[in-house]
């Protein structure tokens, strides 16, 4: 699950990582009254949307009044952000961080992730901080510094050292350093993370470090025994469809296709698309109705599936193994029956109960094409979806 | 069966019992001394290896507990530990692999469907009636991927040794060279298809591996050649993350390995049959 930097922040500094000073505002007058809050002579208004790439698409603003606050985040609030994350189309800003100006010595960057080779976290830390990190790491590889983590003992005080040494920080910053990546590691720790990343981690001409930005997300599987985290969840940063199908335990990825796929697995889900893609077609979405799915749930998917208006032709792709083909065909014919789907759809059954399965498809009278493999399915839909 | 009394435990305790394999009891916490479907519970795995002398386990347990399971499993020194359950929290198998390490037990999964040696024995949920007795093995990341991959080796006439789920986690116990390793020394085993997904680079270790030792023909295939970066495609572990982890990069490292690399999953058994050269 991704949050806002915003909330990121709250969640650090819950921890002792210093932060700026700042607050969120849903509406331009509160904008105006946080500026006035923080004092100072210039403050800084940031569009909160869940991707990077905000200052080049104009979504990071420095003004120098309360007046000035207020009258950029008008501007911000209610306007589409297109940055090189969000894609063509863009993300609606509907909060903005308002923050007190720092004086800027030296930008670096940390992070944490979960090094899966290694089986254990890793603190990637570098000295140019302030700019795309895998820019850093192709052009210059020498800058960035990794320390993994002992799950055990956690940060050791001479790993945290060496990182700051590394980065060439004066010895009396590197014993900040410490502490930072201590309460920052902490976090990680107690929030179940999947990826802590602040970019850039500001040295201030007063010698203070501070995280100038935040980037958390949490795993999805632990969110269960954090529910204060729960709560920082936006949905209106997520595609309704994807949100509606998360209710329904399906697993739901919209695309720009225009071909549905409905498969069990999240290999084979995979796969159906990979197979769609060589036959010429696109497909409009990942769909993985899971191992035990039953006649219901197969209904919603459909349903979900058929609101993407994207979606000319349907291919439903089933290898039964827990899941049986005959369940499913009861499941889709009585969707199509009730959901009166206008569009041609492909199945292609395999596995357990295959014969039970195609039986019902028949009986039903319903007007489903059939295929006997995958890529025979492939072929079909694709042709299908061009009439 | 570690948690033999769910409805999941006891379905796929009495179909790896039908397909022939020796399940000799369960364990629940707290339901010890009680049986089940005629299988006596425990309410330890200490208690079930000394009372059964079982050497696997197939665990059944739900997330929140899956980890307490397996190194309850790796404490009691059974050799082999199959976890099916789906959605472990990443640092729970954190701590998970701390544990394991150095100890006897070889863990399986978790998030997978297990393995399964055709006509001869299950340990996890590949349904047995599609298998058939053979010479390919089969190591993948995803379930039902390998369920279609057995289809396709039956529909080419060929049959398998020994199928291995490994999961699709970011963090498995069993990893694509541990299981080639099997295959390796397994005189069986003539081929092997190995199934990769995007995320990770477990599947260029294991071309790297390949490229070094491995002897036997390989047929690769890997699933999100057509996944968009960023997005977590199902599976935990599979994202394509700071432009790491794609499919391309993958079968280009599997391919400058000698892997027969098929871009369509409908070609993985006529692949293999080409790579035997019948």
């Amino acid at each position: 699950m991704k949050i806002h930097e915003y909330q990121a922040k709250q969640v650090l500094s819950r921890f002792g990582v210093p932060v700026p000073r700042g607050e969120v505002a849903f509406a331009s007058a509160e904008a105006g009254d946080i500026a006035r809050r923080l004092g100072g002579d210039i403050a800084v208004v940031k569009a909160q949307i869940h991707a990077g790439g905000r200052g080049k698409g104009g979504g990071v603003k420095v003004v120098r009044s309360p007046q000035e606050a207020e009258q950029v985040a008008k501007q911000m609030i209610g306007m589409t952000l297109v940055t090189h994350q969000t894609g063509p189309d863009g993300k609606k800003v509907g909060r903005v961080l308002i923050e007190e100006g720092l004086q800027i010595e030296r930008e670096l960057y940390l992070s944490i992730v979960l090094d899966r080779a290694a089986a254990a976290p890793v603190i990637i830390a570098s000295a140019a901080g302030g700019m795309d990190i895998e820019e850093v790491a192709a052009s210059d590889p020498d800058k960035i510094l990794r320390e993994h983590i002992n799950p055990g003992t956690g940060v050791i005080a001479f790993q945290a050292r060496k990182l700051a040494f590394g980065m060439a920080l004066p010895a009396p910053v590197a014993g900040k350093f410490v502490k930072v990546l201590e309460a920052v590691y902490k976090a990680f720790v107690e929030t179940d993370a999947s990826m802590i990343e602040i970019n850039p981690l500001i040295l201030t001409k007063g010698g203070e470090l501070l995280a100038l930005d935040a980037k958390v997300s949490f795993d999805d599987n632990a969110l269960y025994r954090h529910p204060e985290l729960k709560d920082l969840r936006d949905v209106t940063e997520e595609d309704p469809l994807e949100v509606e199908a998360s209710t329904f335990s399906l697993n739901y990825i919209r695309l720009d296709g225009n071909i549905g796929c409905m498969v069990n697995g999240a290999g084979l889900a995979m796969a159906t698309m990979d197979i769609i893609k060589l036959a010429g077609g696109e497909p409009a979405n990942f769909l993985d109705v899971g191992g035990g799915a039953n006649a219901e749930q197969i209904k919603n998917a459909f349903r979900i599936l058929m609101a993407d208006k994207n979606v000319k032709a349907v291919l439903i792709n089933i290898f039964g193994g827990i899941l049986r083909c005959d369940v499913l065909a009861q499941g889709v014919v009585a969707a199509v029956t009730e959901l009166g789907v206008p569009v041609p759809i492909v199945i292609r059954m395999e596995g357990t109960n295959v014969e039970e399965g195609k039986q019902i498809l028949r009986d039903s009278k319903l007007n489903f094409t059939t295929a006997d493999s995958m890529g025979e399915a492939a072929e079909k839909v694709v042709a299908l979806a061009r009439r | 069966m570690q948690g033999l009394t769910g409805r999941e435990g006891t379905f796929h305790a009495k179909a790896a019992a039908a397909y022939g394999t020796k399940v000799v009891g369960g364990v629940t916490p707290g339901k010890g001394g009680t049986r089940h479907e005629g299988w006596p519970v425990f309410n330890s795995v200490h208690d079930a290896v000394r009372e059964t002398g079982a050497n696997a386990t197939v665990i059944f347990v739900p997330p929140p507990f899956a980890a307490d399971a397996i190194m309850e499993a790796a404490d009691a020194e059974i050799p082999l530990a199959v976890c099916i359950t789906e959605g472990i929290p990443t640092l729970d198998m954190l701590k998970v692999m701390t544990f394991m390490n150095g100890r006897r037990t070889r863990l399986i999964g978790p998030n997978c469907p297990g393995v399964i040696t055709a006509g001869q024995a299950k340990a996890g949920i590949i349904p047995g009636h599609i298998c058939r007795e053979g010479r390919i093995g089969i190591v993948s990341k995803s379930g039902t991927l390998t369920y279609e991959a057995i289809h396709q080796l039956s529909k080419q006439g060929m049959g398998q040794t020994t199928c291995i789920g490994i999961g699709g986690d970011p963090l498995i116990g069993t990893s694509f060279i541990d299981a080639l390793t099997l295959f390796s020394a397994d005189p069986d085993t003539e081929a092997v298809i190995m199934i990769g997904e995007i995320g990770g680079t477990a599947e260029q270790e294991a071309a790297a591996f390949i490229k070094r030792t491995f002897n036997k023909p390989v047929v690769g295939f890997i699933a999100g050649q057509t996944a968009p970066p960023g997005r977590r495609m199902g599976h935990a572990g599979a994202i394509i993350a700071g432009g790491q982890g794609t499919a391309a990069e993958k079968m280009q490292a599997l391919m400058a390995a000698g892997v027969h690399v098929v871009k369509s999953p409908a070609d993985m058994g006529a692949k293999m049959r080409e790579a035997l050269g019948r």
